[in-house]
């Protein structure tokens, strides 16, 4: 149903290639989330999927049919920007209504699905408002309501997290995972926040200056990036790289280890440092370490409280499986005994 | 925030503001009020004494009154129709990509700066004359009898005179606020299934709501006082004596100042009347 395919896909404006040829599969039902630093071409990739930019060159094939010249309303995709991107002088109802309405669906039919969706949104009782009367969780919701009753081949989201609160943002987040278990339809995700990445997607699509860096599940992506960008991209707090002699120990250019990744002690162990900030989220605590002679500043996370204090002495020692290797162009070596 | 000192600092410095603007307002509505109730015939006797309400029945009742009214009616009407129509449409291709756009955008708003009385001219000596004007030409060109535009059409080439000056205004307030509106919006209409004439209907023109009330609130104030380009094309003649006209000719050509103030006050009401009448809608607009 909602498998698109894209093929050498290359967007232009004027001189500047904002995506080089580009191949990239999405299957049918998979929640799939483009991340990326901000301008990295996401947006355009997204918007190049609805038909809202047209391709330079190449070719989108959407459930089989090439859909590469089709219009927007044609392709059979609902989308969800960023501003919401309600239609203000419109009740909720309306707005909910309006792609049905284009589409000339009977009233019936049209009613039943507004309120199977603000049932499941919970907006029944918000119906009759404008989006202006409207908290922005509530917008969110009118706008996914808006998608979900054209019961589309595939949602495209573009950042629609991004205008919330944090606490909103991670309701929000489970709400659309919830959504897409229920609905188990394609869902193509944009976002430049590697935490929604991780926590939402089935695949996850690494993207940097229009290349696909790395395509694959979060986990895929944690245990073995194919390269320091998406090793550094990927995981919070950030991965950290050592170049140099300690790197030569390993026979790389370049060693990385997660700070989750390292035991810590205050007495003994491979690496020296100094504490600098420490960051205690009650749960775990992230310490900077400092003065290691082996890169600016290290992250270490520990479990819990710890009794590390600013100035403090202490040692670290990296967990031996989980050193990741990179050779001199940034790309992952094959651990040793094991193909990467 | 602002303490009780910085207030009254406020008041006083904004004193000469407030109190020349209530000068230039208040005297001539007084002075207008004042000689209303008077017989004042300057040239016939001068000032003649209090005559109490009889200067207001007489220009109600005097033949020309309700033909007036109706004029002005038709006239602003016309011209509010023709701006905000073509204004709408002309907002829209402006905002266009082109190229040299800043040029014609430029162009388009020159009609606004040329005075009421020049435009008026041209438009009467250069195009409309029957015997050298280019619209008679034109009509030359096609072999039919030229139009005499202010005498056979004279409200219609009145109403076409100041929509063409009126046109710019409303264009630009209508092209900065397509300008305001989210594409994004757009898109969603467009991904919505909305093709472009129903994207119009359904997000642009609303969007453009309450401009549009507010175009229409600015002009009728301006209008309702258009007096330059009657006075010099058809001279209120062939139907095309507005309230301000006949009051014009009350008092200087009747010299006649009793009664022309009278019908000032008038005015006045008049022009209340449809403020408030549209300050509701524009209200509304403005609520949501
Ligand atoms: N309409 C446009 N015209 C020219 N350049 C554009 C246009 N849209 C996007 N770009 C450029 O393309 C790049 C990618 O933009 P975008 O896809 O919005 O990034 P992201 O969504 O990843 O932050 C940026 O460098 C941006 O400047
Ligand atoms: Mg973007």
């Amino acid at each position: 149903m909602g498998r698109i395919v894209l093929e050498k896909v290359v967007k232009r404006f004027g001189q500047a290639e904002v995506i080089p040829p580009l191949d990239l599969t999405i299957e049918d039902g998979e929640f799939t989330v483009f991340v990326g630093p901000s301008g990295c071409g996401k947006s355009t990739l997204l918007r190049l999927i609805a038909g809202l930019e047209d391709v330079s060159s190449g070719r989108i094939v959407i459930d089989g049919t090439d859909a590469t010249e089709l219009a927007p309303a044609k392709r059979g995709l609902a989308m969800v920007f960023q501003s919401y991107a309600l239609y203000p002088h419109m009740t909720v109802r309306r707005n909910i209504a309006f792609p049905m309405k284009m589409a000339g669906m009977d009233q019936a039919e049209q009613d039943r699905r507004i309120a199977k969706a603000a049932e499941a949104l919970n907006l029944t009782d918000y119906l009759d408002r404008k989006p202006g009367q409207l908290s922005g969780g509530q917008r969110q919701r009118v706008a996914i309501g808006r998608a979900i009753v054209r019961e589309p081949q595939a949602f495209l989201f573009d950042e629609p997290l991004s205008n919330l609160d944090a606490a909103l943002r991670v309701g929000m987040r489970l709400e659309i995972s919830e959504l897409h278990k229920r609905l188990n339809t394609t869902m193509i995700y944009v976002t430049h926040d590697q935490v929604e990445a991780m926590t939402m997607a089935d695949k996850i699509v690494v993207l940097r200056a229009g290349h696909i860096e790395q395509v694959g599940s979060p986990l895929d992506l944690y245990r073995t990036p194919r390269n320091l960008f998406v090793a550094g991209f990927i995981g919070s707090p950030r991965m950290n790289f050592i170049d140099g002699a300690e790197a030569a120990k390993h026979g790389a250019h370049t060693i990385g280890i997660r700070p989750e990744h390292m035991e810590v002690s205050s007495t003994s162990g491979l690496w020296k440092g100094r504490v600098g900030v420490a960051e205690h989220l009650g749960s775990d605590t992230f310490i900077h370490v400092h003065d290691t002679g082996l890169a600016e500043t290290m992250t270490i996370r520990v479990d819990g409280e710890v009794d590390l204090h600013h100035g403090d002495t202490v040692y670290m020692t990296p967990r031996e499986e989980m050193l990741h290797r990179f050779d001199a162009q940034g790309l992952r070596m094959a651990e040793v005994g094991v193909p990467a | 925030m602002a303490t009780q000192h910085s207030r009254s600092a406020a008041r006083l410095m904004m004193a000469p503001a407030v109190t020349l603007l209530l000068g230039w307002m208040l005297v001539p509505l007084a002075m207008t009020l004042y000689f209303s109730f008077k017989k004042y015939l300057p040239l016939r006797g001068g000032d003649l004494g209090w005559v109490g309400f009889e200067n207001y029945v007489r220009f109600v009742t005097s033949s020309a009154f309700w033909p007036s009214i109706q004029t002005t009616l038709v006239i602003v009407g016309g011209v509010l129709v023709i701006t905000t129509v073509l204004g709408v449409a002309l907002a829209l291709l402006l905002d266009q990509p082109m190229w040299g756009q800043g040029p014609v955008r430029i162009l388009v708003i020159a009609p606004f700066f040329v005075m009421p009385t020049v435009s008026a001219l041209v438009w009467k000596n250069m195009f409309m004359d029957p015997n050298y004007g280019l619209l008679a030409d034109l009509w030359r060109a096609f072999g039919a009898e030229p139009v005499q535009w202010l005498s056979q059409a004279s409200v219609p080439s009145i109403i076409m005179i100041v929509a063409w000056q009126w046109l710019p205004f409303a264009t630009l307030i209508l092209l900065t606020a397509i300008q305001s509106l989210d594409s994004e919006q757009l898109e969603a209409a467009e991904m919505d299934g909305a093709p472009s004439p129903k994207r119009f209907w359904y997000i642009i023109l609303p969007h453009l709501g309450r401009a549009i009330s507010v175009v229409i609130l600015i002009q009728t104030i301006f209008l309702l006082g258009i007096f330059a380009e009657i006075f010099v094309t058809t001279g209120g003649a062939f139907g095309t004596k507005t309230l301000t006209y006949l009051i014009y000719q009350r008092v200087l050509e009747s010299q006649n100042v009793g009664l022309g103030s009278a019908g000032g006050v008038y005015a006045i009401i008049l022009a209340n009347i449809l403020a408030i009448f549209l300050m509701r809608i524009v209200g509304k607009n403005l609520d949501n």
